[in-house]
């Protein structure tokens, strides 16, 4: 999918190299460095993503009430810590082991061969890309892991700490390796279909939106969040600070999600992507923060981030198929997207992120955007698809897009929801409402994310010392023995 | 012996607090507290939610004196406490019955306010 333009970046490459390889015959080839220099790229940009976990933590935590605030930090690591494991011994061969329609059937546990050329028919990506099997896997690992943290956005609060341990191996094992084979690996829809979607919109960020919807759907809201007349509360999380913090890390985070979808930087096209991802999040941004002015006369914090983030979204397809132009409107419809959503889904569903509306809706107005703007020859520069509607005024590749994210939305649906009703037909999917108001960081870690906030000082000293750490002086004279407990001496 | 119990506005305190010393009256305490009264509550906007805020954070002021000291520390809250506005607060005197200093055990009026004798240093050891 990702044609770098190898050819282009070889005479330069040749020129700088030159004179070395006449010195040393024997040392690397100019394919070695062209690897090499592509698989540095590729491995900056996968650890920029793994940063993201830090920005979906400090997001999900800042939304989240004070006495849920620990939970969030254990929640992340394992689930980060169960896909890097399951990712690496299944999920990788099922992605890119091979150019199946369905699924690939080659190299799991990385099991590759040392030959480049053996190798690349393992894994087809590594012909096109040419970097190490060991990058390309870490890096679509990362990926695999924001997808996952995605889904528990719509989950705060109220799921059991089991369910993500279930769920997370389901999903990096079988249903993210499955469809991101369909669309980034060689499968039917990137390749029968001709779907566009160059870091994620739907294979990332849709699929962790829909595996939100499926838990949510069956978990139910948080306690209190919906009055005895139906309408929805505010339910404020604990700190701003955290969420602005949170929506900056991944904004970082997203420079090596699209530009590093390249998967090289040799033709410096990863520069243009970084670009364009920017412009579209900074238009996102001030979509969201407009409308939500307009209608409360607020400057909104929570809603500024949401902006940013469907900004990033949404570009996420489109970034490596449009020209700069588009991409601060792609970026804004999203903000304007996310904040109806946010409102619109809020008064039936209690997603206290507003993941639904900031993955989901933002990543399928982002799918489709490459229907309506993908410039030709960028279409034919990646090898996917052809120009969008408002180049060709063809409906084509917006219906292609159209059908991949229905696809995706229908067949990840289908199995998270399945999954999510046998967890909780089996082990509960949610805390009891004791465990609930007295917070997860007490009921599933046992100990407080804040412990000042909830244990109050003379609890933390404990009985033992004398106040104030220093030992008592004799009771001074005149003191009367009702007051000491003991007769004068 | 009396306590005067007031809610006040947090701005409110350091002008007492500073005029009250001043008078020679040093023990006091403060508690941060949430009451409802005639102010209105306020509307916290939320990712395009409301939720309507009724309990309104105050001071609660605690000082205890002899009975003939209360109008001094009436008026100087009163004075500092005031603006005009619906929130200022209100202002209670409760009778006390008994005051005893716990370091040394002395009892009655002596222990209430400042009196002759030493200073204290921060870290609790006398000057």
């Amino acid at each position: 999918m990702r044609r770098i333009a190898l050819a282009a970046a070889v005479p330069l490459g040749a020129f700088l190299l030159a004179p070395a390889a006449a010195l040393a015959q024997d040392g690397p080839t100019l394919d070695d460095t062209v690897s090499s220099l592509n698989t540095v790229w590729v491995i900056v940009a996968a650890v920029l993503v793994m940063f993201m976990q830090a920005g979906f933590a400090f997001l999900e935590i800042g939304f989240s009430r004070a006495k849920n605030a620990g939970l969030g930090v254990v929640k992340i690591l394992t689930n980060f810590s169960i896909a890097a494991i399951a990712y690496w011994a299944v999920g990788f061969a099922l992605a890119f082991g091979g150019a199946g329609e369905i699924a690939g059937t080659n190299g799991f546990f990385l099991d590759v061969s040392s030959l480049p050329a053996e190798a690349a028919s393992q894994f087809p990506l590594l012909d096109i890309a040419g970097i190490s099997p060991a990058a390309l896997l870490f890096f679509q690992f990362v990926f695999c892991a924001v997808s996952l943290a995605i889904v528990w956005g719509t989950t705060l609060e109220r799921i059991k700490f089991s369910a993500y341990v279930i769920y997370a191996i389901v999903f990096s094992a079988l249903i993210y390796p499955v469809i991101s084979h369909w669309i980034f690996g060689g499968g039917w829809l990137q390749v029968n279909v001709g779907m566009q979607d160059f870091a994620g919109s739907t294979v990332v960020h849709l699929i962790g939106a829909t595996g939100g919807l499926a838990a949510l759907l069956l978990l139910g809201p948080r306690r209190g969040k919906y009055g005895p007349d139906g309408k929805p509360r505010a339910i404020p999380g604990h700190s701003m600070p955290l969420v602005g913090l949170g929506v900056l890390i991944l904004w970082l985070g997203w420079f090596g999600f699209n530009p590093g979808s390249t998967l090289g930087a040799l033709g410096n096209r990863f520069a243009e992507v970084a670009l364009v991802t920017n412009l579209a999040a900074a238009a996102g941004v001030l979509a969201a923060l407009g409308v939500m002015y307009m209608r409360t006369k607020t400057y909104d914090v929570g809603m500024a981030g949401n902006g940013a983030i469907a900004g990033l979204v949404a570009i996420t397809a489109p970034s490596g198929y449009v020209e700069f132009w588009a991409a601060p409107i792609i970026g804004a419809v999203a903000g304007v997207i996310v904040v109806y959503g946010v409102i619109l889904i809020e008064k039936v569903l209690d997603d206290p992120v507003g993941a639904l509306s900031a993955h989901g809706l933002a990543g399928i107005w982002g799918t489709l955007s490459c229907g309506i703007f993908t410039a030709p020859r960028l279409a034919e520069f990646n090898g996917v698809g052809e120009g969008g509607l408002w180049y060709t005024g063809s409906f084509t590749q917006l219906a292609d897009q159209a059908l991949g994210v229905a696809v995706a939305f229908a067949c990840v649906f289908a199995v998270s929801y399945a999954v999510f009703y046998a967890i909780r037909a089996t082990i509960g999917l949610r805390v009891t409402p004791e465990e609930e108001e007295a917070g997860l960081d007490i009921s599933e870690t046992g100990m407080y994310g804040y412990p000042e906030q909830f244990i109050p000082p003379s609890e933390l000293i404990g009985p033992g010392l004398p106040a104030g750490g220093r030992v008592a002086e004799p009771a001074p004279a005149g003191v009367t023995a009702a007051v000491t407990g003991e007769a004068p001496a | 012996m009396k306590m005067v119990v007031a809610y006040i506005r947090h701005e409110a305190f350091e002008p007492i607090r500073a005029d009250l010393l001043e008078a020679g009256f040093p023990s006091l305490s403060i508690t941060e507290v949430k009451g409802s009264g005639r102010q209105k509550a306020i509307t916290e906007h939320y990712r395009g939610s409301d939720i309507a805020v009724h309990l309104r954070p105050k001071l609660k002021l605690e000082c205890v004196v002899e009975s003939k000291d209360v109008g001094l520390i009436k008026e100087v809250i009163l004075r500092h406490a005031r603006t005009g506005s619906v929130g200022d607060g209100k202002l209670f005197v409760l009778p006390v019955e008994e005051a005893v200093r716990i370091r040394t055990g002395e009892e009655g009026e002596l222990v209430l306010q400042a009196h002759e004798g030493e200073e204290v240093s921060l870290d609790g050891h006398r000057a």
